[in-house]
């Protein structure tokens, strides 16, 4: 059993009020907040370790590329990745699928085939719009259902040996679905396409194990595992890995440079041109290494807690729609109250000191499916409360009251 | 006719009256839902201003040397501030408009409805019926 109180107090931030009332935070889908001893890493790196890393034969270069690396060990096992070099820093997972959308901008033929999701984030739908147009690839959307489910038989149908790479989400930001991602590679494979799956919601709720899921490239960001902002990394297998053309060019990701021809560093460094934020990756190990404190399988069952009694508690407001009803979801609940247009109820929610999601969630073709302008979104982290939750649905009911 | 100024002044004792968000909210909840329709031809893609969060409708006429503004929100609380401009910019010479500064917003405790980051499409608002103003009167001239 954990304490939500004894969790509570590593998290400053939550310890605050908001035009005058106890913060409620239930925007963790955009961030999370930090525990203390990500924001003490983050201090202790600049106060002591600060030096550039992978190059210098001093000390504290030897001291920064040390703690750096050990992150990458922290993520590369947090993931269950077979190798260390599998696993490349980026700045967080938009970067890591322009990453590999970029790459795959050279390998892609002409009338090849894409595949992405009704559901996507509009960072894992232009990444792959961009590299199809720079190949004359074809982009083709996986259709989902009224309860925002991804049609597994359009799926397979949409599958063919045209099909090069499937880009999916393992949870959706929007609805909070949760896809079939083992299933959906396995069935990507067979026809030999690979699979990168935007873990970007998954990271703070689920346990992820590339090797059983089968993925061929996962990525999240540090900032939503209750990490710091701009460090996010992603795995990709090894074999492919190697085939991906380089992303930037600059230092640390060459071997030899000459005017006439450079020769690339071998993998992670390949993928990782010029110094990165290495401040955020020395505490990306931190927050992972919280959230393996508590135990992601404890995380999960008090969150799926959290998720009942917010659907439970919200769907006794009069007028209350959901959007997105999977039976298997996960983080968050997406609403509406009637056609009260989700910008006004957040507007009064903030004022009453409730931290919500109001809009489009950066996935408007979600929305222009269930013919909406937006939603409000209530998302979890482990340190909410059902008491939280209960301040929202009163938020709620206040907003209503006030605009019908 | 009242200047932009004087319609201003009024808006701001109008507001004075109220010491609590709830009741300013309240207020502009109750503009919003007596803004005059805007006629539904005008409510077209073209006279659209795309906020990331809710969408503005607005709409000019020039009428006897003086602009006139009809505009719509899907967000009635964004209705309502639109209510507050077209009270102040309509039915007011292309001159004045160009000339106005909007900082009675900032009087009335909503400045944050006009910065860039809400997102709500009003500041796009102020934006295009300065713009309206500057055709009309480069028209006139």
């Amino acid at each position: 059993m954990i304490s939500i109180e004894k969790i509570r107090a590593q998290f400053p931030a939550l310890n605050q009020k908001v035009h005058g009332h106890p913060l409620v935070y239930l925007d963790n889908g955009a961030t999370t907040h930090k525990p203390q001893q990500v924001i003490d890493a983050i201090s202790h790196y600049y106060s002591i370790q600060n030096s550039n890393i992978h190059r210098g034969v001093h000390y504290l270069s030897q001291q920064a590329t040390d703690a750096y690396e050990a992150s990458r060990e922290t993520v590369r096992k947090h993931f269950n990745a077979t190798h260390l070099h599998e696993i490349i820093f980026t700045k967080g997972n938009t970067e890591a699928i322009n990453l590999v959308a970029n790459g795959y901008s050279k390998l892609l033929n002409k009338g090849e085939e894409v595949l992405v999701s009704a559901m996507e984030h509009h960072s894992n739908i232009v990444p792959w719009q961009m590299a199809c147009q720079n190949s004359g690839a074809i982009l083709k959307v996986i259709p989902m259902d009224k309860d925002g489910v991804l049609d597994m038989d359009a799926y397979k149908n949409l599958l063919n040996s045209k099909t090069k790479m499937v880009a999916v989400n393992h949870i959706s930001n929007a609805l909070g679905t949760i896809n079939p991602v083992k299933e959906m590679c396995t069935l990507a494979h067979q026809v030999g396409a690979k699979v990168l799956i935007d873990g970007a919601q998954a990271g703070p709720h689920c346990f992820i194990d590339v090797k059983e899921i089968d993925a061929d490239y996962y990525c999240i960001s540090g900032h939503k595992v209750y990490g710091p902002t701009g460090i996010g990394a992603l795995y990709g297998k090894e074999e492919l890995l190697r085939e991906l053309p380089p992303y930037q060019g600059g230092g640390e990701m060459i071997a030899t440079v000459s005017f006439e021809k450079t020769t690339y560093a071998d993998l992670p460094h390949k993928f990782e041109a010029g110094t990165p934020n290495i401040a955020g990756g020395v505490a990306l190990k931190y927050a992972i290494d919280w959230i393996n404190e508590i135990g992601i399988d404890n995380i999960q069952k008090y969150e799926k807690e959290l998720l009942d009694y917010a659907h439970q508690q919200l769907a006794t407001i009069e007028g209350m729609r959901f959007i997105g009803q999977a039976k298997e979801k996960a983080g968050a609940v997406s609403f509406l109250v009637n056609d009260i247009h989700p910008y006004d109820i957040g507007m009064i929610l903030d004022k009453l000191g409730i931290a919500v999601r109001t809009g489009h969630h950066c996935a408007q073709p979600v929305m222009d499916a269930f013919e909406i302008p937006g939603t409000i979104r209530a998302s979890f982290a482990v340190y909410n409360t059902k008491e939280e939750i209960d301040r929202l649905v009163e938020g709620v009911k206040k907003a209503k009251s006030m605009l019908e | 006719m009242s200047t932009i100024k004087n319609i201003q002044n009024d808006i701001v004792e109008e507001f004075d009256m109220f010491d609590e968000w709830m009741e300013k909210y309240e207020h502009l909840i109750d503009l919003g839902k007596s803004l005059p329709l805007i006629d539904a031809k005008h409510k077209t893609t073209e006279n659209i201003i795309n906020g990331c969060q809710s969408r503005v409708w607005l709409h000019a006429d020039f009428e006897q040397d003086k602009v006139v503004f009809t505009a719509d929100s899907d967000a009635i609380m964004t209705k309502g501030i639109i209510g507050l401009l077209v009270r102040t910019f309509s039915n007011q010479s292309p001159q004045d408009i160009v000339d106005a500064d909007t900082s009675f917003i900032d009087k009335i405790g909503l400045k944050d409805q006009l910065s860039p980051t809400r997102a709500n499409g009003l500041l796009s608002m102020v934006k295009q019926m300065k713009i309206y103003a500057y055709a009309f009167l480069a028209k006139n001239q």
